[in-house]
């Protein structure tokens, strides 16, 4: 199913995505998905368990690429570039295109290696101390660890290490971050305060998420694409995008049925 | 169903066959360790004497030529009370070093390679099949290996270097496997954040997995290490001496070690033998316990709970 937002001009999306399918061996997990996203503006992914949220969120930045028998379908442009093109090195593109995992997963070091990796790695060793400072402060860490940045990250609580893998991630100075269930081994403080965060970070870098929150999607979002699984032929459930409007079109005045039914916690 | 019956069970009845249980226990490691502590106490009541120099005994007031001064550094003698380990410590040393230097980037280089790089094909499985097997081939075959591989084939003589590169197939595979346990427990979420970030497949495993790792495979090597210390049977059908009088100097001088050292005191028939051997054999457990407490206190120290 296709829905087309028109009313911006092709030079405001982030992605373009265009048919998409994504299969690991001969099982499709989600199919036919064409969608276009905005830049800095925060979208949110959601729908039932097993739609092919994950799946779909790790081939925008090729993560995919690391699973043997996972493959993509389809077009999916970044600012004009199919991510998939021959030429594309999937290195470059996980560079530009940074990801939050839904379990927070800090390098077992200090605070401080935890953001000098990926700056090391992407050549950016210039001012090392004020990048550190600056992807701290930017990600509301920095006032918590200033004192301690040789601590080991694994010492951090839950929040503070998913706060931790966000500031490594905006280091590098990505133009996107993708956050897959980001606070769900959090607990609401920690979660509110991600939440904050990711209002600040949307108005340097396009954010999408993929939530299973109801509440967070309708708090944090600006645009929301509901994903559900319909059974195929040989019986598997293969996902499929059903709505993507802007979110308050969808919480308050749905166009499907089932988006209806899944937002009012009557399925899903 | 009769719902009164639903949670109960006799106490009694439980609290008996745990106690069963438990005194089994109990009773198993009671058993091991009253074997090892008797044997303990016997090898060091017999040679503890031995250990310590005439000088500290107090037999003589002075050290010279013909009192030779220390168990551990004099060389082996005809006469029980004056033979010392010496040479043969010096040659489990240099056996030490070289599987060391040889153990390490074999093993490690092994183990990063199938773990991280190597394709899941026919031939990586054949190869990890053959490995675990290779750890059970009893170790004279190991011993044969080497004399037709490092004596003869390369020309290394029976010298402590073909010693010590037996050793280092002996121990390998099972190096190997503990290597790559240590980066299998590595979780993947470590690899991916790193390549979340840009960096390369390379990086990634280089600067972060196998860092991570180290403290596991270090445990491995020590492991390893400690083991092949205490062979003697390969070094012997590699063709080691059983008695040198001299400190090997170079890689490819002749060698024995404290294991070959003992084997051959236990031989003769006088009974001082006894407590010469006994001081040879509380040396090697030293060295053995003190190995083994080493790779205890990396893997409490430095390995990670994910
Ligand atoms: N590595 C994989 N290999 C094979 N199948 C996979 C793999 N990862 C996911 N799948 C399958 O793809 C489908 C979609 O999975 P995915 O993880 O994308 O769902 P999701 O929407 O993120 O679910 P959740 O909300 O539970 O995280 C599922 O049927 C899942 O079993
Ligand atoms: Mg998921």
């Amino acid at each position: 199913m296709e829905t087309k937002i028109t009313t911006k001009k092709e030079l405001d999306y982030v992605f373009t995505v265009r048919d998409v399918s994504v299969s690991y061996g001969d099982f499709t997990a989600v199919k036919n998905v064409s969608m276009d996203m905005f830049k800095n503006n925060i979208t949110a992914f959601i729908g039932p368990s097993g739609c092919g949220k994950s799946t779909l969120i790790r081939s925008f930045n090729r993560m995919n690429d690391l699973i043997p028998n996972a493959a993509v379908n389809g077009e999916i442009n970044y600012q004009g570039i199919n991510l998939y093109d021959k030429e594309v090195d999937p290195v470059q593109v996980r560079r530009r295109i940074g990801m939050v995992f839904q379990k927070p997963n800090p390098f077992p070091k200090s605070i401080r290696e935890n953001i000098t990796f990926g700056l090391k790695v992407n050549n950016m060793t210039d001012n090392l101390d004020d990048r550190v400072e600056k992807a701290l402060t930017q990600a509301a860490l920095w006032d918590e660890v200033k004192n301690d940045l040789d601590k080991n990250a694994l010492d951090l609580s839950g929040g503070q290490q998913q706060r931790l893998c966000i500031a490594r991630t905006i280091a590098v100075e990505p133009d996107t971050i993708l956050m897959d269930e980001p606070c769900s081994a959090l607990d609401p403080v920690a979660t509110k305060k991600i939440e904050d965060l990711m209002q600040i970070l949307v108005k340097d870098f396009s954010i999408l998420i993929v939530t299973h929150n109801m509440q967070q999607a309708s708090r944090v979002s600006n645009y929301c694409a509901f994903f559900t699984t319909k059974a195929t032929d040989d019986g598997r459930r293969t996902g499929e995008l059903v709505e993507y409007s802007d979110t308050k079109t969808m919480f308050t005045n749905p166009s499907e049925s089932l988006t209806e039914e899944y937002i009012s916690g009557r399925f899903g | 169903m009769n719902n009164s019956q639903l949670l109960k069970g006799s106490k009694k009845e439980r609290e008996l066959k745990e106690l069963a249980f438990l005194t089994i226990l109990y009773l198993c490691v009671t058993v091991a360790i009253v074997t090892l502590m008797t044997l303990i106490y016997d090898v060091i009541s017999t040679g503890y004497s031995r250990l310590l120099s005439d000088y500290e005994l107090g037999l003589i007031n002075k050290v010279t030529i013909d009192n030779p001064k220390d168990f551990l550094t004099s060389l082996d003698s005809r006469d029980p009370l004056k033979a010392g380990i010496g040479p043969a410590f010096a040659g489990t040393i240099w056996l030490m070093v070289i599987v060391i230097a040889s153990t390490f980037p074999l093993g490690a280089g092994a183990a990063i390679y199938l773990q991280e790089f190597a394709p899941r094909n026919k031939l990586t499985r054949f190869i990890e099949l053959n490995l675990t097997n290779l750890a059970g081939v009893p170790s004279v075959i190991y011993g044969l290996m080497g004399l037709a591989v490092f004596v003869r084939l390369a020309g290394f003589g029976r010298s402590v270097l073909s010693g010590g590169l037996t050793l280092t197939l002996l121990i390998l595979p099972v190096v190997i496997v503990a290597s790559r346990e240590a980066l299998k427990a590595v979780p993947d979420t470590i690899r991916q954040g790193a390549l979340a970030l840009g960096s390369t497949r390379f990086q990634a495993i280089f600067r972060q997995v196998v860092p991570s790792a180290i403290p596991g495979m270090v445990t491995g090597m020590v492991l390893g290490l400690s083991r092949a210390i205490g062979e003697t049977a390969p070094l012997i059908f590699m063709g080691a001496l059983t008695y040198v009088n001299y400190y090997p100097d170079t890689p490819l001088s002749g060698f024995t070690a404290i294991p070959i050292q003992v084997y051959n005191w236990i031989g003769y028939p006088q009974s001082e033998w006894k407590d010469t051997s006994s001081a040879g054999i509380i040396l090697l457990l030293g060295l053995l316990l003190s190995m083994n407490a080493l790779a205890l206190i990396i893997r409490n120290r430095f390995e990670k709970d994910w």
